[in-house]
């Protein structure tokens, strides 16, 4: 392989791989045709309120679709590869669930139609939240959530809503592991409530010493993902739990590693009080470049009226018609998090496809499998990378991507996996290891694909000392490059069009 | 777990046969050997992969889980194949009566029946985009990236704002992080924001949710309110501790208004303008931007995105460039790469959670991004040309509709403003009365007021778009006529 990087040429004249929507605008071009009206007409409102530009592409559907499927080739995808992004489990999603979320019935219907025209809809979704409820080991769940940033903060609201029922208001610290994604801290910020970070010991586990010490009445909760960010299960969890019960604090659970656990253990059995759920992580609603995703939260009993409302429940039992299914309050509820349902249609109806075609064996295979890959991968490359918490994983793993006496980094190697055609592991995180390098394999893969991964890690380990220059101005073979991602910063052109005549610094 | 349902209540007893659900019945026929899963393993390199980690068996890998609660039985139905579960799903699909082949519906409320070209859904079913993570790795991603860069420049076009984020969830969400922006713009310091009784009633619900944590005052949000006085009349609730205005346009009524005073008149005192716009009214309507707004959110799910019963749909979130580093949710901008080629990057990302953690904009990490996609697809496909067709659809069928219903016996329409493509009508009875009258004729009516604003008792929202054509119209009239008539 030849090193074929080029200097970075003047910024006035970047070679242009596909043109924007808007260059490739021609006036006159229509992409599709309305039918005309067949009603009377009528004048339209006064001028003052009508605009007179409507600045969008002109295009024909040939261009559209040209231009969309260039884009597309520019992807990595899944379909097209290995993607072992550490805390994203970019597992296969099945295109069953594809035909399913496309039925007529579920795209066409309306979120505030009456329920009895949406009985489908409805049955459906009350199911999911009880499978949900027997996978997570909970009383009780809301599917309203967008995503798993949401869920963590609709679970801080009813944590806050809980306290503040008993009267409790002197709890504003939440306890989050040094180990924790970013999302955790930032949802107890937008609540105004204090981080207080707790560190991980030597073998990857919460410190029990520091927990101890930071556990008193003023604490909210605890916030833990377990297995955490370095992949492996806590093992003195039920201490855990029992310190933050103890203090009164309760326990939430991130929910992103649950493809961990599925009928391995139930995070309500283990004492957790709540816990989201990443339905686009754990059961196959697929990442579509950045969302949309789905973030139910389950809750413990003593957290069942404070959930988001509505729910689906049955609102009325018959013994000849079967029940009917409809919306209910929880008691105390938080509130509403979003408008209508949540997401039915690419979500729910992709996950319950998911679960109903697994079962409860179904299910236990996919963990076993996922944790199986990683161990694999972990006992083909420790000998090759140094992983600093280096005990049986779960789903996944941390390596540190640096070497003695080299100036590689974790990004070298990373942007270098591109050229043996991966997808690079997820780097820099979690921040406790020097140049991580997280590892996910998940259960999708199989057993040639995890050596063939193997083999170029090994490689580009012998090429850092041999060759190290491939790897700081690696990728050579795609067809782009590093990116220049101050300039991007410096410049901010955020948009491609602008109204004629605009002054962008008026 | 049991799921002993008899069968579901479906299609309020048109279909002679409930769909028969293996999910919802226990069912001693369902094979219990059953096991679809997608792992690609075969039992041998199963066998030899253990070997390499040095364990006996898969269970052995789980030793650090306490024992007495590894391994669960759950209580789940067993699994289905591909062809039973495609059987399942349609079964509850057909349970559901859809507005297009099943039903007639006026039903819009913040989410509306338009048509989707198909071009649409071909893109989004390219494997390339729905199976792509956030395009962290811009070297493989510039597929993602630049349409996510189109996305944006799209909705500057169509909202007349300097720049646009990737999305938030939802066009209520979006509303609610023009709150924490117009909090950050303040530092804190101004305390109370004040929302219009006339935006989305799910919306405002949506920003109270959000507001609980911060320290912080809703004002306006009265569903009491005098729903006829002008909107400028809101800049007197307007003090020097307000940070933010947020009004609707169309509003919840579907009456436009020119916000262009009551924005000047805040701008004096001091305090920013969210409009919560309809994307399909900005192809006919002056812009928000042109207004001097200084945030223009709202839900993309008009622009080529099923109802799919209430999501997933996108929020869109657009500014003034002087407050991008306020803006949450990722963002996109033009670089180069080495090779000297023009790209794109996420950008400004010290703003994100995963750097800043608890001093983030906002927690938003997951946003809306190929439900982004596909509105950019729609529209790019729709263009100049048919983007103004299909608003001018809805503009004229709704008044067509409004026109008509208003010349029934007690029935008139409640305001007199301009409107888009929705208008309260006053029914002169229970709009619950009416609707179900209107469902046994195929017919889904307009949203129920009543729910939400006491004094609009007796009054319904209807939606028409391009969807309803005029015999529907004239069907509705000819159903409403009946009950106007009783």
């Amino acid at each position: 392989m030849t090193d074929t990087v080029m200097e970075p040429k003047v910024a006035t004249s970047p070679k242009i791989v596909e043109p924007t929507i808007f260059d490739l605008s021609s006036p006159g071009r229509i992409g599709v045709t309305m039918p005309a009206s067949d009603v009377p007409e009528t004048a339209l409102p006064p001028q003052e309120l009508l605009r007179s530009e409507l600045p969008l592409p002109e295009l024909a559907e040939v261009d559209v679709v040209r231009h969309y499927m260039h884009l597309s080739k520019f992807n990595y995808s899944v379909d097209s590869g290995y993607y072992p992004l550490g805390s994203c489990t970019m597992k296969y999603n099945p295109k069953i669930n594809e035909d399913t979320a496309r039925l007529p019935g579920f795209l066409f219907t309306h979120p505030l139609q009456p329920i009895e025209t949406v009985q489908g809809n409805l049955a459906l979704t009350f199911t999911l939240q009880e499978w949900l409820k027997e996978i997570g080991g909970f009383a009780a769940v809301t599917l309203q959530p967008a995503a798993g940033a949401h869920g963590e903060f609709t679970g801080v609201l009813i944590m806050r809503a809980y306290h503040k029922s008993r009267g409790d208001a002197k709890r504003t610290k939440m306890l989050i592991p040094d180990a924790a994604h970013g999302t955790n801290p930032a949802s107890v910020g937008m609540m105004g409530m204090t981080v207080v970070t707790i560190p991980s010991d030597e073998r990857g586990n919460v410190d029990l010493k520091a927990l101890e010490a930071a556990c008193d009445d003023t604490v909210v909760g605890m916030m833990l993902t377990n297995p955490n960010t370095l992949g492996l299960f806590d093992e003195h969890i039920e201490k855990v739990i029992e310190l933050v019960h103890g203090c009164g604090g309760l326990m939430y659970g991130d929910g992103a590693n649950l493809n961990a656990l599925l009928g391995i253990v139930r995070p309500g059995d283990l004492g957790f009080d709540l816990m989201h759920f990443n339905l686009h992580k754990t059961f196959s609603v697929p990442h579509g470049g950045g969302g949309p995703g789905v973030g139910p939260v389950g809750v413990a009993s003593h957290l069942a009226d404070f959930l988001p409302e509505p729910l689906v429940g049955i609102v009325e039992e018959s013994e000849d018609e079967g029940p009917l299914y409809g919306y209910i309050q929880p008691a105390k509820s938080i509130g509403r998090m979003k408008a209508f349902n949540g997401h039915f249609g690419g979500g729910f109806v992709r996950s319950f496809t998911y679960i109903a075609m697994h079962g409860p064996d179904g299910l236990k295979d996919i963990s076993q499998y996922a944790v199986l890959n990683a161990n694999y991968l972990l006992a083909k490359l420790r000998s090759t990378y140094h992983v600093p918490y280096d005990r049986i994983c779960m789903h996944e793993f941390v390596a540190e991507g640096r070497f003695a006496g080299s100036d590689v980094r974790a990004l070298d190697i990373a942007k270098r996996l591109m050229d043996y055609n991966f997808h690079p592991p997820t780097n820099y995180f979690p921040l406790i290891v020097h140049e991580a390098l997280m590892i996910e394999p998940t259960e999708t893969e199989n057993k040639d694909t995890l050596d063939a991964f193997v083999e170029a890690l090994v490689k580009i380990a012998e090429e850092s000392k041999t060759q190290p220059e491939l790897l700081h101005n690696a990728p050579s073979t795609t067809q782009f490059g590093r990116m220049d991602e101050v300039k991007a910063a410096r410049e901010l052109v955020l948009c491609c069009w602008l109204p004629e005549g605009y002054d962008l610094d008026q | 777990m049991t799921y002993v349902i008899a069968s579901l209540r479906s299609r309020r007893g048109n279909l002679n046969q409930p769909p028969n659900l293996r999910l919802l019945l226990e069912d001693s026929q369902r094979h219990e050997d059953n096991k679809m899963t997608y792992i690609p393993i075969s039992p041998k390199e199963r066998d030899a992969m253990l070997e390499t980690i040095g364990v006996k068996s898969l269970d052995d890998l789980f030793n650090a889980v306490p024992s007495k609660h590894r391994f669960p039985m759950l209580n789940l139905p067993p699994a289905l194949t591909e062809m039973e579960a495609m059987e399942e799903l349609s079964g509850l699909a057909q349970a559901n009566e859809n507005v297009r082949t099943d039903l007639v519906s006026f039903l819009g409320a913040g989410m509306y029946n338009h048509y989707i070209p198909s071009v649409v859904d071909h893109i989004l079913r390219r494997g390339e985009f729905y199976t792509a993570y956030t395009p962290y790795q811009p070297e493989i991603s510039q597929g993602t990236l630049q349409a996510i860069f189109e996305y944006q420049s799209l909705m500057c076009a169509l909202t007349g704002m300097d720049v646009s984020n990737a999305s938030h969830y939802d066009g209520a969400t979006a509303t609610a992080e023009a709150v924490n922006l117009a909090y950050a713009q303040f530092r804190g310091k101004r305390k109370k924001v004040l929302i219009s009784p006339t935006v989305h009633p799910q919306y405002r619900a949506v920003v109270r949710t959000y507001a609980q944590g911060m320290d912080l005052e809703l004002a306006g949000n009265n569903e009491n309110a005098d729903l006829d006085s002008n909107p400028d009349e809101l800049v007197n609730l307007v003090d020097d501790n307000t940070s933010l205005v947020i009004v609707q346009y169309p509003d919840f009524f579907g009456r436009v208004y020119d916000y262009t005073k009551l924005i000047e008149a805040t701008h004096a005192k001091g305090a920013l303008v969210c409009v919560v716009a309809n994307p399909t009214a900005l192809a006919m309507f002056k812009t928000p931007g042109s207004m001097g707004a200084d945030v223009v959110v709202g839900d993309g799910q008009p622009l080529g995105i099923p109802m799919w019963y209430g999501g997933p749909s996108v929020g869109f979130f657009t500014t003034r460039k002087n407050m991008v580093h306020k803006m949450a949710g990722r963002l996109v901008g033009e670089t180069i790469d080495n090779k000297g080629q023009r790209a794109y990057v996420l950008t400004l990302t010290a703003r994100e959670q995963h750097i800043k953690r608890e001093r983030a904009t906002s927690n938003i990490c997951t946003n809306q991004g190929l439900i982004a996609l596909g509105t950019a697809v729609y529209l790019s496909l729709l263009g100049k040309a048919g983007l103004r067709q299909v608003a001018n659809l809805c503009y004229q069928k709704a008044h067509y509709a409004a026109a008509e219903l208003s010349k029934l016996n007690g029935m008139g329409l409640c305001f007199t403003e301009p409107f888009f493509h929705e208008f309260a009508l006053c029914v002169g009875r229970p709009v619950e009365e009416v609707n179900s009258h209107l469902l046994e004729h195929g017919i889904i009516g307009g949203y129920d007021l009543g729910q939400d604003y006491p004094a609009l008792k007796d009054h319904m929202l209807i939606a028409v778009t391009e969807m309803n054509s005029k015999e529907d119209i004239d069907m509705l009239v000819e159903v409403m006529s009946e009950v106007a008539n009783d």
